[in-house]
């Protein structure tokens, strides 16, 4: 059941994680009205108090907003949901250059690495 | 946040085996807390006293601040280790008898989530499988518009697909003033749904600390926490 979790870092900060990656990928589009706390809890397997946390947090971070009765909607498209792409692209790169490091290789040699994947695709692609 | 269970000094031998030493807790309105320890530690005595079918040696229970008895019984719904069906009844005969018990029985939402599990409500408990049969029980206990919930072992002895429905019935169910108590040593089928988690070792309390703190404070899901205070 539910969403994939690591183990050392709090939930509420890995559910606000999935959500900015569903809003940056335009999964969940800019206006659009969430389900209820009950049912994104069921859906990820969580608790509806941690849910609950990680939406709170994600509307003070102005990605989320709440009409009083309405429920809470994906905020509308500006720089905050632009810029949060540009922030999940970085620490994605960010995340594969460790890993590199970590086996002993530069940046530039991660660069060559990428440049001979992409032609090999393009090769299989002929 | 408002109190919901108070246990203070509570205490229980059987015979020269020790059940709980000195336990004191307060758990609020709102929370699904775990009761974490391994075999024997007092977990299900803990439970057994909070539903009133133990009675502690000393110390008192509060549950919603009236002592346990006939009015706590009203508002506690309790699932025990062991299915306690009649095995000649039939599935709509333990709802009736259910109806008829509970006042604050959801026949509705009680038939519906029967329908989920695709069960012939004219089947006999003695019919059904093992993990069939932990679900009904469950289904029937979480359809209760109880304050407090107390769900001992709600997961042992099935496969992992009757587990996501058990968790998914409880999470989909309980209401959001009550208060959720499952125990259990499956911890990592768990720890993703409880707010707060309290360890009992050897009668006493050990810890009793939100999920989100331990993970905090010591880089650890609640599991290998677990491992680490009642290592061998």
């Amino acid at each position: 059941m539910g969403w994939k979790f690591s183990d050392d870092v709090p939930l509420y900060q890995q559910i606000m994680d999935g959500i900015k990656q569903r809003i940056a990928t335009g999964d969940w589009a800019p206006g659009q009205k969430l389900p209820s706390v009950r049912e994104l809890a069921v859906e990820a397997g969580v608790n509806p108090n941690t849910m609950q946390k990680a939406l709170a947090e994600l509307e003070r971070e102005g990605l989320l907003y709440a009409k009083r009765t309405a429920g809470r909607f994906v905020a509308e498209r500006d720089e905050i949901t632009e810029g949060l792409q540009e922030e999940m692209l970085q620490s994605y790169v960010k995340e594969f250059l460790d890993n590199m490091e970590s086996l002993g290789y530069s940046l530039k040699d991660a660069a060559a690495l990428l440049q001979r994947m992409s032609q090999q695709e393009e090769r299989k692609g002929e | 946040m408002e109190e919901l269970i108070r246990c203070r000094g509570l205490s229980k031998r059987y015979g020269k085996v020790l059940g709980l030493e000195d336990l004191s807790l307060s758990i609020p309105a709102g929370k699904i807390v775990g009761i974490l320890g391994p075999n024997g530690s007092g977990k299900t005595t803990l439970i057994k006293m909070l539903c009133g079918l133990l009675v502690p040696e000393a110390g008192e229970v509060l549950i919603d601040g009236k002592p346990v008895g006939t009015e706590s019984k009203a508002v506690v719904s309790y699932l025990p280790e062991r299915p306690y069906f009649s095995d000649a009844m039939r599935i709509s005969e333990v709802v009736d008898f259910f109806e008829e018990f509970y006042g604050d029985f959801r026949r509705e939402t009680a038939e519906r989530m029967l329908q989920t599990l695709g069960l012939d409500f004219d089947k006999k408990i003695s019919a059904l499988s093992k993990g069939n049969r932990e679900k009904v029980q469950l289904v029937l206990v979480m359809s209760r518009e109880a304050k407090v919930y107390l769900l001992d072992e709600p997961m042992g002895g099935v496969d992992p697909a009757a587990r996501d429905f058990i968790l998914k019935t409880i999470l989909t169910n309980y209401n959001e003033d009550a208060s959720v108590l499952i125990s259990t040593h499956l911890i990592s089928d768990v720890e993703n749904v409880l707010d707060d988690v309290i360890f009992i070792k050897q009668g006493r309390l050990a810890l009793y600390k939100s999920v989100d703190e331990i993970r905090m404070e010591k880089n650890k899901s609640v599991d290998a926490l677990f491992r680490e205070v009642f290592a061998c």
